[in-house]
């Protein structure tokens, strides 16, 4: 366990706060009754099978999607009522890294690690080059600045696009799958970061992962989803030790088709009205 | 049979739905563009005059050298068609008022909406559509930068400064073409040519050639935008939505075209 875990205070604010949260894609019930509370300087990650909801939950968490019940409040404000100039500042105290690093393909990396500074703040060119440089040093990407996008790999895109999400210091830092297709050494890196900067910066984060090795090497808490639903929320003891099955597959990378009773299988796939389970 | 007729109601209906939902966004683009332009400064979403420029470089300047050549060979192609025509009524020496009209009011501003569409409309598509798909547009929104603002609004204004000034070029350059077939016929110089056209040619005339671009410009950056704001499906949904869009937005151009002679000729 890091050290910087000890630093959390058991009785930090809530930062992110999650109530009920229910959400459909059509007929389909993606999310179902999620809860959330996550404190300052807490590293939440959010684990589950593909198709759990995990990355759902994160773009409702960020107001990308309305959901269809539920409560989302983020630094106290409830994201849904409140007004546009406050979500604008809002989202200036919020970073995000997308799975595929989503950088802005017509700009070299100093640009879009310099996009917010430019947008948001009045500070002079001269000022915002140095700024987006020295984030771009936090994320070992010192001297890229003038690279495009498509010249960068897999492992450096996440580094550019986190130095883009921490570039106004945001206190709020949502991950989706930050060590996705990575190689173990560049993924253990970029677990360091995440690290790095909550120690350094005292940021909240939430990670959206799959990597057991990356969840349990980062998280404070993790929450596990299933079908929707908040399994479980424990500290990594809590999630190891638990005697839940669908935890335990989850762990021990067991499909859950293999306990599936094959008449009920058949069943299932010869009906007239074939759904996704 | 009956169940296939209800499929085939089912599709035309849902087809129905889409096309007035995807007219509905392209006219909520319109009004979010002119919000933004108007209200930006306050929510710190101004626009960045840099960027229109360089919406008037590419999708103005960069498709002049296409419009005028092709306006120079379509003011031929009618000065060999009206001299034909004309010739039976012994009417020759009307081709040149008959160029200079209809250049100006109807094919200057409907070749250069064509072939902006082709250049434009598409390459807003491709590119709105690969921003989907790459989550670009959600990190704009997660950064808090409204993609309206940044995405539409610049190519907007871009094309409603450069479409009449494109037009105004191809006007010129089609009344050339048609000038260097019609002056062995008519038996003058290209110079005189040039200068008794812009004689007969009244301010109406320009006017209906400028504000049809105008429309035209307009139509092309909201069918690129709500085209590729729909794209689904990756890389092959970026091709299709870059086909949809310059078939879209010409059809409408064409319709915009009749409706605006129709009212413009009154």
């Amino acid at each position: 366990m890091s050290s910087a875990k000890n630093k959390q205070q058991p009785e930090s604010k809530t930062v992110i706060e999650v109530n009920d949260l229910v959400t459909h894609y059509g007929q389909r019930k993606i999310l179902d009754g999620v809860n959330l509370n996550i404190k300052k300087g807490e590293i939440r990650v959010i684990m589950g099978g593909s198709g759990s909801g995990k990355s759902t939950l994160l773009w409702h968490i960020l107001g990308l999607y309305q959901p269809t019940r539920g409560q989302i409040k983020l630094l106290g404000n409830d994201i849904h009522t409140m007004s546009f100039n406050d979500q604008l500042k809002l989202k200036q105290d919020i970073g995000v890294s997308f799975q595929s690093g989503a950088l802005f393909s017509s700009m070299t990396v100093g640009d879009n690690v310099a996009l917010p500074l430019r947008e948001f703040t009045d500070l002079d060119e001269n000022t915002i080059r140095i700024i987006s440089r020295m984030k771009l040093e936090v994320v070992n990407l010192g001297g890229f600045h003038k690279l495009m996008p498509s010249q960068l790999s897999g492992g450096m895109t996440k580094r550019a696009a986190l130095a883009r999400s921490i570039v106004l210091d945001p206190k709020l830092l949502f991950f989706d799958e930050p060590s996705a297709g990575l190689d173990p050494v560049v993924a253990s890196e970029i677990d360091d970061l995440i690290l790095s900067l909550r120690d350094t910066m005292g940021m909240s984060m939430v990670v959206v992962t799959h990597e057991l090795d990356s969840a349990f090497k980062i998280a404070d808490k993790i929450t596990v989803l299933d079908k929707g639903k908040n399994l479980m929320t424990g500290t990594v003891e809590e999630i190891n030790k638990s005697d839940n099955k669908r935890v335990m597959d989850l762990l021990q990378r067991r499909s859950r088709h293999d306990k599936l009773n094959p008449s009920e299988y058949l069943r299932r796939l010869t009906q007239e009205n074939y759904t996704l389970s | 049979m009956t169940k296939a007729l209800i499929t085939k109601v089912e599709s035309v209906g849902m087809w129905t739905y889409q096309s007035i939902e995807r007219v509905g966004f392209a006219l909520r683009l319109f009004w979010d563009s002119f919000y933004w332009l108007i209200v930006g400064r306050r929510y710190k979403q101004k626009l960045r005059l840099r960027q229109v420029v360089e919406q008037i470089r590419v999708n103005g300047f960069d498709a002049l050298p296409i419009v005028m050549a092709l306006s120079f060979v379509v003011g031929m192609m009618l000065s060999i068609q009206l001299l034909y025509a004309l010739s039976d009524f012994g009417a020759q020496s009307q081709v040149l008022l008959a160029i200079a009209k209809s250049v100006t009011r109807e094919f200057s501003p409907l070749i250069t909406g064509i072939i902006v569409a082709g250049r434009s409309g598409a390459a807003i598509a491709a590119r709105i559509g690969s921003q989907v798909v790459s989550q670009e547009i959600d990190a704009l929104k997660v950064i808090g930068i409204v993609p309206v603002r940044y995405l539409v609004l610049p190519p907007l204004l871009g094309l409603i400064v450069s479409m009449p000034l494109l037009v105004i070029c191809a006007d010129v350059l089609a009344i050339f073409g048609g000038a260097i077939f019609s002056v062995i016929d008519l038996n003058m110089s290209i110079s005189a040519y040039m200068v008794e056209s812009f004689n007969v040619l009244v301010v109406g005339d320009i006017m209906q050639g400028l504000v049809k671009s105008v429309v035209f410009g307009v139509i092309i950056v909201l069918v690129g935008a709500t085209t590729g704001f729909h794209v689904t499906g990756g890389a092959e949904g970026v091709g299709k939505a870059t086909t949809t869009a310059v078939v879209i937005s010409i059809s409408f151009i064409v319709l915009a075209d009749m409706i605006a002679s129709y009212f413009l000729t009154q």
